[in-house]
């Protein structure tokens, strides 16, 4: 399978007065028209998928992908009620919901997939499948805005989405939905009435057009704080649909960009425009703030331990095999479970020998000190001492729920997967366990292990009497 | 029938056949340190004038509530959780027996609206309401009478006021969890119709000062509504106090040994919101509104509870305090202030 990759960006309102009512005023009719051409596009794009994020969509908890196969709802705006009702049946493509949730979390980002009847899809994104996709001819993707994220967590949101296309193998187009100026008229206004709030609004939403019709997404990126600060109604706490395209897009300005109508609805202002990459550099990019890879915010307010790694590695490991009851053999929930038909340990006269017993925690599967590789196999920075010290602590668990202690370990058989460069913080934490307790050792370098750790020992121990 | 009457209590919402009462009320205001209360015939219900609201309740609406409580509505399913909250509810629906009232009034910080504030103008509304950030605990199948009647006349009354109004008429719209939630954990037999109105957002377009400015208006066009509808009334402020949260949840949502609050400061903040509550000083409260709304990232940015308040014409008596607890690191106070209670009428209540 050759990687997927992103075809097409469009920028697209979240009213829904191009949907409802596009026949009361001339400025609505030529939204919906525009909505028609980027639809255009899409098909000449030939993507496989549709993955919107709609700055209306606000989650809290984390981040939340839609993960139903077919949402179906008659919704209804608490604003614009009177405009009418807006039936949706959506295609989502489940795989890549799974895909999208699994690349954030591996990227740092608290992240949940969605699945339930009922589940409230908002207004932007209802409007923009119902236009961009009436058929459902494109199975889709919907990722939230979390309300606190700020530029590094949702520049992190957007390269972790771009992973998630990477490894989907499919041509994808990603659609933003969101204001620019979100200024609204706080009473109700005549359709004939409508127009773009203030005049300063106005120039900034023409500023950012003009940036986008020359391609120029990694500028209006770095803008975001600016624009926040110049003409948003602040709902919450940033400008985010920019820093994420350009996180899903690449963080350049080599776009072939249209503008494609920009009109007010009730006061904001809203456009659609499109992107399409190409390879010649339009201008160089300024970075004027650290670019952002994994994020390491203050996400994890519950006591989860430091180094804990919420990567879920489940898909690539058999499943748990029921162990026949063999005379003398031990199994404890409190240890990581095998990724074989093994026990943790046997007894065999007055000696227990463990299985092989690497760094995972017991429940979460998470890895201490981080997995040696993400979800594509691309190597990882990992805190060995970390990972040998969880080591150690599954090996003394198992020990204690099998008739035994750390103190009571006689051998000691140590796997590393980089002898060089891990070696000298096996051996201080090695030491700091077993200095006193002097088992006989031997260390080996191996080329892997079934999961993506870096250490895992096997010992013999005696049994208590 | 007789209403009682608080001294402070407006002509204008009295309303004209009552001007008789000049007379007593003057002698209040020169006679007593302390205020006292009079008993004045007013109409039956169902003719013009003489309703009233009965209780006013803060009413916070976090789903974990209903979740833990596993009702036959709701779908999923809590081993338990935030018990002590929820025996302050019982507590409150306790009090509540003791009350005779016709409708429920409530505001909710989750219909949100920018454009005005909005009224449920239907009858009937039946559907499955999803949270949007706890879909895992509240999936909940509502099937709730409206007030139209009484919600059109309040709706006319802040019209009138100068307020931005709108009926919200649309047989597909979905209630609020807000409201749902509170409604629910206030009166679980859904036997009484309820008065839905939107939080105007005009916080995020101005600031809390011009929200509280338009929600203490519309509380006095609740109370003159209510009034001359006849009806007797308890109005809901649906918000917690501090609100700012975890971002993250426990693998098993009701696991009672990761409830805290968020940070100390928050919670010296809804101690504080608290005793001007028990104290009797909600004038004060909303004063501080601006100042706590910040610093606490408060739920009252909604406006429910200057609203509840201003409908009450800002109460000097304690409100009873039922429970206060956290959910998910925010503060939760249950109350009520009920406008029968006894300790009304006994001297040494200030207003000061
Ligand atoms: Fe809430």
């Amino acid at each position: 399978m050759s990687e997927g990759k992103v075809v097409l960006g469009l920028v697209v309102p979240a009213h829904p007065h191009p949907l409802l009512c596009p026949e009361k005023n001339p400025g609505w009719a030529r939204l919906r028209e525009a909505y028609e051409q980027a639809r255009l596009i899409i098909e000449e794009s030939e993507a496989e998928i549709i993955l919107i994020y709609s700055t209306l969509w606000i989650s809290i908890i984390g981040h939340q992908f839609q993960g139903l196969k077919n949402p179906e709802w008659v919704h209804v705006d608490h604003d614009f009620h009177y405009l009418g009702s807006m039936p949706y049946k959506f295609l989502i493509d489940t795989n890549f919901a799974e895909n999208l949730c699994n690349s954030a979390k591996s990227r740092g980002l608290e992240s949940r997939v969605v699945s339930y009847n009922g589940f409230p899809i908002d207004t932007g994104t209802v409007v923009a499948l119902s236009l961009l996709n009436p058929d459902n001819r494109i199975p889709a993707g919907i990722c939230s805005s979390n309300m606190y994220s700020n530029r590094a967590e949702t520049i992190v949101l957007g390269k972790s989405a771009n992973d998630a296309i990477k490894r989907s193998g499919k041509k994808v187009a990603v659609v933003v939905v969101s204001s620019l100026s979100n200024r609204m008229f706080t009473e109700p206004i005549k359709p004939h009435e409508d127009k773009i709030h203030s005049q300063k609004d106005d120039e900034w939403n023409r500023k950012i057009l003009q940036f986008l019709d020359e391609g120029r997404l990694e500028d209006v990126s770095q803008l975001s704080r600016e624009i926040h600060q110049q003409i948003r109604v602040q709902k919450v706490v940033s400008f985010k649909p920019m820093w994420w395209l350009a996180g899903v897009m690449g963080q350049h300005n080599n776009f072939s960009g249209k503008v494609h109508a920009y009109e007010p609805v009730h006061g904001a202002g809203c456009a659609i425009a499109s992107l399409i990459p190409i390879s010649d550099n339009v201008e160089n990019k300024e970075y004027d703030e650290d670019d952002v890879e994994e994020y390491k915010g203050d996400r994890e307010v519950l006591d989860i331990p430091k180094f804990e790694d919420t990567v879920n590695f489940s898909d690539d490991e058999p499943e748990i095999n029921e162990i026949k009851n063999v005379e003398g053999s031990l199994s404890t929930t409190r240890a990581p479970k095998p990724v074989g038909a093994y026990p943790h340990a046997r007894k065999v006269g007055n000696l227990l020998y463990l299985s092989g017993v690497g760094p995972r925690q017991a429940k979460s599967n998470a890895i201490p000190g981080g997995p040696i590789r993400n979800l594509e196999g691309e190597p990882l920075n990992y805190d060995m001492r970390a990972q040998t010290i969880a080591c150690i602590e599954n090996i003394k668990t198992i020990l204690e729920d099998s008739g035994s202690c750390l103190e009571d370990v006689v051998d000691v058989t140590s796997f590393l997967i980089n002898m060089q460069r891990d070696f000298k913080d096996y051996n201080e934490i090695y030491a700091d366990y077993f200095g006193e307790i002097k088992p006989t050792r031997t260390t080996l370098e191996i080329r892997g292990l079934p999961t993506p750790i870096a250490v895992e020992m096997k010992v013999i121990a005696k049994l208590k009497d | 029938m007789e209403l009682l009457i608080s001294p402070l209590t407006r002509f204008e919402e009295i309303g004209a056949p009552l001007m008789e009462l000049s007379t007593t009320l003057r002698h209040y205001h020169t006679s007593y340190e302390f205020f006292q209360w009079v008993h004045v015939p007013v109409p039956t219900r169902g003719s013009m004038g003489g309703g009233r609201i009965v209780a006013g309740l803060l009413a916070p609406h976090p789903p974990h509530l209903v979740y833990a409580e596993n009702p036959p509505q709701n779908e999923p399913i809590a081993e338990c959780g935030w018990e002590t909250l929820r025996w302050g509810y019982e507590r409150m629906r306790k009090e509540l027996e003791n009350i005779d009232y016709d409708v429920i009034v409530i505001l909710s910080p989750h219909w949100q609206t920018y454009i005005g504030t909005h009224f449920l103008g239907l009858k009937n509304f039946k559907s499955l309401s999803v949270d949007p950030i706890f879909p895992n605990l509240f999936r909940y199948h509502y099937d709730l009478e409206i007030d139209v009647e009484l919600a059109k006349m309040i709706h006319d009354e802040a019209k009138s006021n100068g307020l931005s109004v709108k009926m919200m008429e649309n047989p597909d719209f979905r209630v609020d969890y807000g409201t749902i939630t509170s409604c629910h954990l206030t009166n679980p037999a859904w036997d009484k119709p309820i008065v839905s109105i939107s939080s105007n957002r005009s916080v995020h377009y101005y600031s809390v000062e011009v929200m509280q400015e338009m929600m203490i208006q519309l509380g006095e066009a609740t109370r003159n509504a209510i009034w001359k509808s006849g009806k007797k009334a308890v109005v809901i402020s649906s918000n917690s106090l501090s609100h700012r949260h975890f971002v993250s949840e426990s693998e098993i949502p009701e696991d009672m040994s990761k409830e805290h609050i968020t940070n100390h400061s928050q919670y010296l903040w809804d101690m504080k919101m608290i005793n001007m509550m028990k104290s009797g000083k909600t004038k004060e409260l909303v004063e501080m509104m601006p100042e706590f709304t910040e610093q606490s990232v408060a739920e009252t940015d909604g406006g429910a509870l200057t609203w509840m308040l201003s409908s009450l014409d800002f109460p000097t008596y304690p409100a009873t305090i039922h429970e206060y607890g956290t959910i998910i690191g925010t503060g939760n106070a249950i109350a009520s202030w009920n406008t029968n209670d006894e300790r009304r009428k006994i001297k040494g209540v200030s207003h000061e």
